[in-house]
């Protein structure tokens, strides 16, 4: 409409869309490199995909699995565990007894620290070999206190040691349990008859469950767990012992596929010494009752007002 | 609608305003100097070693850190919590410039906001590095998942920190683009967000002390000064990396701002380190003085325990870093000369890093509670990664600062934009000229 400068824009815009156009490309070009670049340094993520299935990742939460569903899972995880640890494993969902409310009780004056428990909890529940994991520990403690300060998880000389006491520790089952609490996904939380447990197939792995429990109870799979195949115990339920995932947290369920079949946990069968009482807290006639009702009994870090029902007591 | 004070682009002209502005954005973003791609491209060598050594870490599993069942959080929270410090910090431009209408801050503000949304992706790009098993993410999604809403903290944290990101990119999007269209911003749009966001900072900040400080076992956390402390500190680094920013835009000629908006952070920080050092001698006389079952971690921390000082050098670090900062802060000189004045920010900036990262997250798992002594040294995999995420958090703030100044400057608007095309023109040419049918 107007006259043309002479500087003729028609020129000049070619030569700027010449510019653009080489810019254009070499932008791309970048792109395409930056992108290849990235997919080559992920690459790893690839090798660690194979092993999941579409199947497991949408695997719904524990309580919303239909029984027909539940049964498809455990399917699977019987077929890859056959064919990751060459194990042909029973695997069942074991659900609480009704009116069932379980507790523990420990004597402190006959535990003699010789961590049987704690070896007895590595063989029952296919616990990372290397690592020698275990939901147990047992702290030597002084005697004339009783502040955890002052105990040693790490001794290796012959026991009872003079002076001392022997003191394990494992997942008190809260009653007021912090660690449900923080789980921002419920991957964990307490069944009827009391027991705490995780749903291994939800847990995202944040940890802070982990950071809330006072009694270093929870245990995470920074890897996954290498057990041989001729020490898997191949009695499995899908909330207790089945082979855990890398990535997620873990910790002690009472024996949950022992103890709601009306086994006792494996840590007091494995006890020389009979410091262990597993019972059923809601039967009047249980030992356990009786140990509470007769016992100088305390629990745990009651200050905290978690309301453990893992009792410890002396008998002397 | 029919007697709107501000004048209103016709709403149809978005459609072909806002996806322009889009393909201008994207421009802007990606052109630059040769100063610049040798900038983007030292970063993103940064991005390529941290994403390949979490794919390293996703393939092999946590073990390939420092981390065990003892000190459970490393790194990668510290980070975080830090982080979240510097988004929370945006709020510090903001108040002055919205709530007592500094006209003279309106143009800083946005260095800040834009700060604050680069901050966030760091921190969440933090907590995913941190989970172990990310293919699970939309566990965590309402609606989704199964989201423990409100018992867990960490929900909250999910909520806030997303809705904190939302919101920034909102304001900053929609001034933005306001400036893009040659349009005065209309207030509805943008002022009610400005004060949703005042008290989002707070909001963020203090949910991710809660966090922590919600947890009875851990008695280093389990104190009600912490999300002040978390404030306060917060407060320090922000508007320091704030003045850093700003000071590198001036260097570099991009974006010259007035001595205003670096005087009056520096006013805040004055206020802020003052009381960030407060409170922090009120928490160590509390742990000091009563003893018992706080003193451990602090013990450990500050002078070692049982042969254990693994972390001693670090906060000495961080308090030596803090108090010189405090006092070049305070020292009218400083302000002068602008060398002690970046020194006094890198130098609050690294404490608070160490104060608010290595400093508590760790201690807080030293002693165990069991009261074991199992130290944490972060691997190489960790610094990795961390590398890595700090290289995206500055990519990010990078392509939004190259997007909102020439914006900003008005170098860059929709009219100035709109050159036909020989094609619209031909068309445009085509409707008017065409003869009506029949």
């Amino acid at each position: 409409m107007t006259e043309t400068p002479p500087s003729a824009p028609g020129k000049g815009c070619g030569e700027e869309d010449c510019a653009c156009t080489r810019r254009t490309a070499m932008k791309a070009a970048g792109a395409t490199l930056g992108a290849a670049a990235f997919a080559t340094a992920l690459a790893p993520l690839t090798e660690w995909a194979q092993d999941l299935s579409v199947d497991q990742f949408l695997q719904k939460h524990y309580r919303e699995m239909s029984p027909a569903e539940m049964a498809q899972v455990l399917e699977r995880i019987t077929s890859d565990t056959l064919k990751h640890h060459g194990v042909q494993i029973s695997i069942s969902d074991v659900k609480p007894r009704p009116d069932v409310q379980f507790g523990y009780a420990l004597n402190l004056s006959i535990c003699i620290g010789c961590r049987r428990c704690a070896e007895a909890c590595h063989v029952e529940n296919n616990h990372d070999r290397a690592s020698h994991n275990s939901y147990i520990r047992v702290l030597e403690m002084t005697q004339g206190s009783i502040d955890l300060e002052q105990g040693d998880a790490t001794y290796t000389h012959a026991v009872p040691a003079p002076g001392k006491y022997y003191m394990p520790i494992q997942c008190q089952h809260c009653d007021n349990p912090p660690c449900t609490k923080v789980c921002p996904v419920e991957a964990t939380w307490k069944e009827d008859d009391g027991i705490v447990v995780v749903d291994y197939d939800w847990c995202i792995g944040c940890r802070y469950c982990e950071a809330a429990c006072p009694y270093h109870a929870r245990r995470f799979n920074w890897q996954a767990p290498e057990i041989p195949a001729e020490e898997i115990n191949p009695v499995q339920a899908y909330l207790s012992n089945r082979i855990r995932p890398q990535g997620v947290m873990e910790k002690c369920t009472f024996c949950l596929h022992r103890t709601r079949q009306g086994r006792l946990p494996a840590c007091l069968e494995a006890c020389p010494t009979g410091a262990r009482v597993f019972g059923d807290l809601a039967d009047p006639d249980s030992e356990i009752r009786w140990i509470l009702a007769n016992k100088r009994v305390f629990v745990l870090k009651e200050e905290l007002g978690t309301k453990p029902r893992f009792f410890y007591f002396f008998d002397k | 609608m029919d007697h709107d004070p501000i004048p209103m682009p016709n709403p149809t002209r978005h459609l072909t305003t806002y996806p322009r502005f889009l393909w201008r954005a994207a421009g802007l973003a990606t052109d630059g100097g040769l100063r610049f791609y040798a900038w983007m491209t030292v970063l993103t060598c940064i991005a390529l070693v941290g994403a390949h050594a979490w794919a390293i870490q996703v393939r092999d599993g946590l073990a390939v850190t420092g981390m065990s069942d003892h000190v459970s959080w490393g790194l990668y929270i510290a980070n975080f919590t830090f982080t979240v410090g510097v988004a929370a910090a945006a709020v510090m431009m903001v108040i002055p410039a919205y709530l007592y209408h500094d006209h003279e801050m309106h143009d800083a503000v946005i260095v800040g906001e834009l700060l604050a949304i680069a901050a966030i992706v760091m921190c969440l790009l933090s907590v995913t590095v941190d989970l172990g098993r990310p293919d699970r993410f939309w566990h965590l999604m309402p609606g989704f998942g199964r989201f423990n809403w409100p018992m867990s903290m960490l929900t909250w944290d999910v909520l806030v920190l997303n809705g904190y990101l939302l919101l920034n990119l909102h304001i900053c999007g929609y001034l933005i683009y306001s400036r893009y269209c040659g349009q005065r911003p209309d207030p509805r749009w943008y002022l009610p967000f400005v004060f949703l966001s005042i008290v989002w900072a707070f909001s963020i900040h203090t949910v991710t002390a809660f966090l922590y400080c919600g947890l009875g076992g851990r008695p280093f956390w389990n104190s009600a000064v912490l999300a002040p402390r978390f404030l306060a500190s917060a407060f320090v680094a922000g508007p320091s990396l704030i003045i850093l920013a700003i000071l590198a835009l001036r260097q570099l000629g991009a974006y010259p701002l007035g001595d205003r908006p670096v005087k009056l952070l520096v006013k805040i920080i004055q206020v802020t380190a003052l009381i960030n050092l407060f409170l922090l001698a009120c928490e160590l006389f509390t742990i000091f003085y009563t003893g018992g079952a706080h003193l451990a971690s602090a013990h450990y921390l500050f002078f070692g325990m049982h042969g254990h000082y693994g972390l001693v050098p670090w906060i000495w670090t961080a308090i030596s870093l803090n108090v010189i900062a405090c006092g070049l802060f305070l020292w009218s000189g400083t302000r002068r000369r602008i060398w002690l004045l970046v020194a006094a920010c890198v130098m609050t900036v690294v404490g608070i890093w160490i104060e608010k990262g290595m400093g508590l997250i760790i201690p807080g798992f030293i002693p165990s509670t069991l009261h074991e002594i199992v130290e944490y040294r972060p691997s190489l995999i960790e610094w990795q990664i961390t590398a890595g995420i700090w290289a995206a958090g500055l990519m990010v703030y990078t392509v939004l600062l190259k997007i909102a100044i020439p914006i900003l400057n008005g170098r860059v608007r929709a009219d100035l934009d709109h050159r036909p095309t020989p094609v619209e023109q031909a068309t445009s040419i085509t409707e008017i000229t065409a003869p009506p049918a029949r």
